[in-house]
């Protein structure tokens, strides 16, 4: 019975493996240094076959890049008193502070509706993987307010037809990391899929990291917080008594 | 040339961040004020989270008031007795400041508190400035000396103190109200709130006023040290990279606007602050007015 069924599972996986993903990244760590103002990843790679493309529906090629999953509130202002002041909230548990999603074709034709709830690969469906949140219609509002403005600053990106796709093998595209990036371990897949049905699928991350002088201000300021406000002191001291003593000299 | 700040989390252009910090310290050094109040609604607009812009600048504002007030030290006209009671009323505000400073982070309403705090403020102490300067050009142009009333109302009040450099005898409750208030003003706004405090030493306190910018100084630099030091270790949102630049900008803009500012008559330099006090405040009041283009706002997890 159990031989049956790994038969079966067998024969059911083949015919989808008949095309695998060979994929490589320009870079696997992004690192944040005091001169960094965004970067640049080249995706790239190519289609194995054992056999010749089957024909049908064109092979599409789907990039997703996310970044670590945060909490956030997204708050909403209202006019009170004539003022406009912050009213309503709703919190989302987790979001990802980074995502952004390239294809060869429109997403919608590159994907269907199923295997996009089933990988989370749009963008509202891929906050919604993780935001657990009180699902109102209220609090959708806000979600796509979320998506809106980090949408608007680079931080949520659908880039249909970014993927260039050459003889039905070769594909690349380039997604930008705009400078204000969290921390953490990017999450990059890469899908095959025919007919909107996902062939074969790649998962691989990135890690950003802050580096030398950025790394040590962060980890001092958050660990040893006394310390780096004593720093902040000192410096603040000597380059307020240097300026003085400084013009002194150049006055006399 | 773009910059990593590692606390803000944000890549800014560095000779924005100098030449801001010039300008501020120009005008600093024209007409005698810190410049925070100028700076952190600029910081706003450049892009840094409010909550980095108001720490940071209290680091920024120690930094140019050790430089001033080691000239005032030169010159004898620091009352550190005076300064001592402010200081003291300064830190209980101080903590007060911080600690409705995180009270509000928590429920939202930091960006209107900062923002209402600001348009009340600078709107008044503008309004007074503009009016007192033009009535001071009036009085010069008619030739008439104006006699200084001396605040009596006070009087009764108990822990007398003698302040010799000022040459007050006077409780010390004023003094230790007017310090803890410009302690919460600090720790919210982001100022050293030498705008503040001196008018509040002159009229409130009758301070000479050649003591007055010496001792203000002297005191706020305390105050906002010890601000610094709660920002940095509650919030950790002081960030010595826009500090370091800001610094740079500003020592050397102080120098050049206090030039420029000695070829220039008292009462024009005034009228000049109010204008531009009272242009800051109309700015920010019109943003909490006018319908914003995006309702909803992303609150990040505090970091």
């Amino acid at each position: 019975m159990v031989w049956r069924l790994i038969v079966v599972l067998l024969l059911a996986t083949l015919p989808a493996r008949a095309e695998q993903v060979v994929a490589g990244l320009s870079q696997t760590r992004v690192s944040i240094t005091t001169n960094f103002a965004g970067s640049e990843i080249l995706i790239f790679g190519a289609v194995k076959r054992d056999a010749p493309a089957p024909e049908g529906p064109p092979l599409e090629v789907v990039v997703t890049v996310a970044g670590p999953s945060t909490p956030a509130t997204v708050r909403k202002k209202d006019r009170r008193v004539g003022i406009w002041v912050n009213t309503e909230s709703v919190r989302i548990a987790a979001a990802p502070s980074f995502y952004a999603v390239a294809t060869t074709a429109p997403l919608d034709q590159a994907l269907s509706q199923t295997e996009d709830l089933r990988h989370k690969v749009s963008i509202p469906r891929a906050i919604r993987a993780v935001g657990a949140t009180e699902e109102t219609a209220e609090a959708q509002s806000f979600i796509d307010a979320l998506i809106r403005i980090r949408s608007e600053t680079g931080l949520y990106q659908e880039l249909p037809g970014a993927v260039e796709l050459d003889e039905q093998t070769l594909f690349r595209t380039s997604i930008a990391l705009p400078s204000n990036l969290t921390e953490g371990d990017y999450a990059t897949r890469i899908f095959l899929t025919r007919g909107g049905e996902v062939v074969d699928a790649f998962e691989t991350t990135i890690g950003v990291h802050k580096v030398g002088l950025e790394r040590w201000t962060y980890l001092l300021a958050h660990q040893h917080p006394l310390a780096y406000a004593i720093l902040s002191l000192g410096i603040a001291i000597a380059a307020g008594w240097g300026a003085s003593a400084a013009f002194r000299m150049m006055k006399s | 040339m773009q910059i990593y700040l590692p606390i803000a989390e944000v890549s800014v252009n560095a000779f924005v961040l100098l030449g801001l910090g010039g300008i501020v310290g120009i005008l600093s050094g024209m007409f005698g004020v810190g410049g925070g109040f100028l700076l952190t609604p600029l910081l706003f607009f450049i892009g840094i989270p409010p909550a980095v812009a108001v720490a940071t600048q209290a680091a920024q504002i120690v930094a140019s008031s050790i430089s001033g007030v080691l000239a005032h030290f030169r010159r004898k006209t620091v009352d550190l007795r005076m300064g001592t009671v402010l200081l003291a009323g300064g830190m209980c505000g101080a903590v007060l400041g911080v600690w409705i400073f995180n009270l509000m982070r928590g429920i939202g309403q930091v960006d209107l508190l900062v923002k209402l705090c600001y348009v009340v403020f600078l709107g008044v102490i503008g309004a007074l400035m503009f009016i007192e300067s033009l009535a001071a050009i009036n009085r010069t142009r008619k030739g008439v000396v104006r006699k200084r009333k001396q605040r009596i109302w006070f009087d009764a009040l108990p822990f007398k103190m003698k302040f010799r450099t000022s040459g007050l005898y006077l409780s010390a409750i004023p003094p230790l109200i007017v310090g803890a208030f410009v302690g919460v003003l600090s720790a919210i706004m982001g100022v050293g709130g030498g705008f503040i405090m001196v008018p509040a030493m002159i009229y409130l306190l009758g301070m000479p006023t050649k003591v007055v910018i010496g001792t203000s100084l002297f005191q706020i630099i305390f105050v906002s040290g010890f601000t610094t030091i709660l920002h940095a270790t509650t919030n950790h949102t002081v960030d010595l990279g826009l500090a370091l630049l800001l610094l740079i900008g500003g020592v050397v803009g102080a120098q050049i606007g206090t030039g420029i500012g000695l070829k220039m008559k008292a009462e024009q330099l005034r009228i000049w602050l109010a204008i531009l006090v009272l242009a800051v405040c109309g700015k920010l009041a019109l943003d909490l007015l006018i319908e914003p283009a995006e309702l909803y706002s992303i609150a990040e997890r505090v970091r």
